[in-house]
Formats: C-alpha cells, sequence, structure tokens
C-alpha cells in the first residue's frame, strides 16, 4: 500500500519511480545490473531478512519459555496451533523419525520466517525508502524492504533447501548408495544408461532448486510491483484536474485495500507451498529407488 | 526503438493474457473437481481443501513468474 505524501515532492516518472524501488542497496551503491555478479552484496535483503528472522525467533522464544501445561493463553494456543499445522505434514511426508526431529523444526522455521519476510510488504511501500532517504540524507538511496521479492534471497533459501536433500541423501543411503541411485535411478541400471540416468537427475536436482525460488520470488515481485502500480495512482491524483484527482484518489485507496487483502492470502499461501516443498523434497531424499 | 517497444508490448500483453488464460483453466478444473468430491464425500472436505490450496498455489505460480517478467520487460523498455 502506499503512503501518498511523496506526492508533494513532485510526481517523478511512473518508470523512474517503479525502477528505484526495485534498486537494491548494494555494497557499490549501484543496484544489480548481470546476472551473475557476486561481487555484489544486496544489504537490505540481508537486513531485513536477518532482522525478520530474529523478529521471529525472539517473539516465538518468549512464547515458549512462558509456556504453561495448564490452560494456554491466546500467544500459546497460537504457537501450538502453528507447530501442530507443521507437525502433522511433517509426520505425513518424512517416515523417519530421527530425521523428522531436525526437519519438522527446519519446516516450521521456514514457514514463519517466510510469512514474516513477505509480510513486509504489508508496509507502505515508500514508508521505509522514505524513512531511508532521509535519516541517509541521500535522496536517491535504494532501498527494498522485502527479502523475498529479490531473487537472490529467494534462490539462497532454495539452494539452502537442495544442500540440505544432499545431506540427508548421503546420509541415509551412504556415499556410495547416492552415487549408485545417481546413475541407475530414473531409468534402470545399466551401463548404457548410466549417462542419461545422471542427466536426467541433474535436470530434476536443477528444474527443483530453480522453481522452488523462482515461484515465491515471482509471487512477491509481482506483488510487490502491483502495490507500486498502485501507488502510482496516487502518486499522480495532486497533478490531476479536481474530479479526476479525486477518482484516481479513490481507486488508489480502493485497489490498494483490495490487493493488500488478496495479498494476505497470497503471502501466507506462499509461505506454505515453500515449507511444504521443503518437506516434499527433503522426504524424496529419504525414498530409495 | 519504436518498432521494437511495440513488439515487447505486444509481446508483454501475450504472456500475461495466455498465462492468465491457462491458470483460470487449470483453477476452474481443479475447483470444480474440489465442489464435485467434496459433495460425494463431505467428510473429506478439510483435507482436500488444504490440498487444493496448495495446488492453486502451484497452478499460480506459473502465471504469476511470467506477470513479473513481462512487467520487468515492460518497465525496462516501454514505461521507462
Amino acid at each position: 500500500m502506499a503512503s501518498g505524501h511523496e506526492a508533494a515532492a513532485g510526481a517523478p516518472k511512473a518508470g523512474d519511480y517503479i525502477l528505484h524501488h526495485l534498486g537494491n542497496m548494494t555494497n557499490t551503491g549501484h543496484p544489480q545490473s548481470t546476472m551473475f555478479d557476486f561481487s555484489l552484496i544486496n544489504f537490505d535483503t540481508v537486513f531485513f531478512s536477518i532482522f525478520t528472522g530474529l523478529v521471529g525467533l525472539i517473539i516465538m522464544w518468549r512464547i515458549a519459555a512462558r509456556a504453561s501445561a495448564g490452560v494456554p493463553g491466546r500467544a500459546q494456543a497460537f504457537l501450538e496451533i502453528m507447530v501442530e499445522l507443521v507437525l502433522v505434514q511433517a509426520k505425513a511426508i518424512i517416515h523417519n523419525e530421527q530425521s523428522r526431529r531436525f526437519v519438522a523444526p527446519l519446516a516450521l522455521t521456514v514457514f514463519v520466517w517466510i510469512f514474516l519476510m513477505n509480510s513486509m510488504d504489508f508496509l507502505p511501500v515508500d514508508l521505509l525508502p522514505m524513512l531511508w532517504q532521509k535519516i541517509s540524507g541521500n535522496e536517491h538511496a535504494y532501498l527494498r524492504v522485502v527479502p523475498t521479492a529479490d531473487l537472490n534471497g529467494t534462490l539462497g533459501l532454495s539452494i539452502g533447501v537442495l544442500l540440505i536433500c544432499f545431506w540427508y541423501s548421503i546420509k541415509i543411503k551412504g556415499l556410495g548408495g547416492w552415487m549408485h541411485e545417481l546413475i541407475s535411478a530414473p531409468f534402470g541400471n545399466h551401463p548404457l544408461l548410466y549417462l542419461p540416468n545422471l542427466m536426467m537427475q541433474l535436470i530434476e536436482f536443477t528444474a527443483k532448486t530453480v522453481s522452488h525460488g523462482m515461484r515465491l520470488f515471482g509471487n512477491m515481485y509481482a506483488g510487490e510491483l502491483l502495490f507500486l502500480l498502485i501507488a502510482l495512482m496516487g502518486l499522480a491524483s495532486p497533478a490531476m484536474p479536481f474530479t479526476g484527482g479525486v477518482l484516481l484518489w479513490l481507486g488508489h485507496v480502493f485497489t490498494g485495500t483490495l490487493w493488500a487483502l488478496f495479498h494476505i492470502f497470497i503471502v501466507v499461501l506462499q509461505a506454505f507451498i515453500f515449507m511444504m516443498l521443503t518437506l516434499v523434497y527433503i522426504g524424496q531424499a529419504h525414498d530409495s529407488h | 526503438m519504436e518498432q521494437v517497444y511495440s513488439s515487447v508490448a505486444i509481446a508483454c500483453g501475450l504472456i500475461i493474457s495466455l498465462g492468465a488464460v491457462a491458470a483460470c483453466i487449470g483453477i476452474s478444473l481443479m475447483g470444480g473437481k474440489y465442489l464435485e468430491s467434496s459433495a460425494r464425500q463431505p467428510e473429506l472436505m478439510n483435507e482436500l481443501q488444504v490440498k487444493m490450496f496448495i495446488l492453486a498455489g502451484l497452478i499460480d505460480a506459473a502465471f504469476i513468474i511470467g506477470t513479473g517478467i513481462a512487467v520487468w520487460f515492460a518497465i525496462s523498455t516501454f514505461l521507462k
């Protein structure tokens, strides 16, 4: 949702406004321009992901520390509902008791953390960037508040899940067993089929990881863009003649509210789907063919 | 450049519209099946609802990734 207080500064061009809001604060001072650039660090993505992670951690730790076996308070009941929700899914997908001790809390962490990161979208799109521009004294400072609307952030998460899958594959099947599966899995165990099998497995892992990260990124990025486009409606209204301006402003408020309400649904759903897919992929690492 | 921009505009429209059509067909097929199956076995309704929402998210994803990319094309060319 948009603020509108920036409108007084004069309406900038639509493309500039959006492009500026899609630039990350990096160590070079310029947003990423090439596909792969390992020398860049997106400070805002790192900061806000750690910040939301800490917020989630502290809240849940506070509730858990005060948990009682008696009549639970509202916070404790909410936490119990979430833990149970994740545990039911984990039990249905991962049948190994021992790895569930690690994977079920991991899934809960993923769910809560991604939900909180996605929730940064509910802040007005100009609030934190404007504050940062005021604080840093640089009128053109870049800042993006949604870590999951940055492809680097979501692909980082999905690659983390991939590494955990590798770890469990090796742990459950042994290094030799896993290597054997890599060259003999989908088509069958025959020397002629080793290479196609390996190619197939590589494609499978790549597709899984990329689609895992892209799905979350795409949803949050599209959501953020729509909030920006809605913000532009409010931004353009002072420059319009009275009736048009009022209509634009009303449209801005109306569509902004509507999209924010719908976005609550998307935010929860995508966090849940990311968690479910994490469980499914780790569960696949437990299956032997 | 105008020529390129107009092609990009048409491409963006195609990406978004075809994705939207496909996602809508997918969601409506699944929603219809969900209603049918929960009419047949109402006791499965809650269980199926969770699965339906997950699948809705999966179906939506391709469309929304397409929309994101199309809008990215748009703002880096003709909306710039």
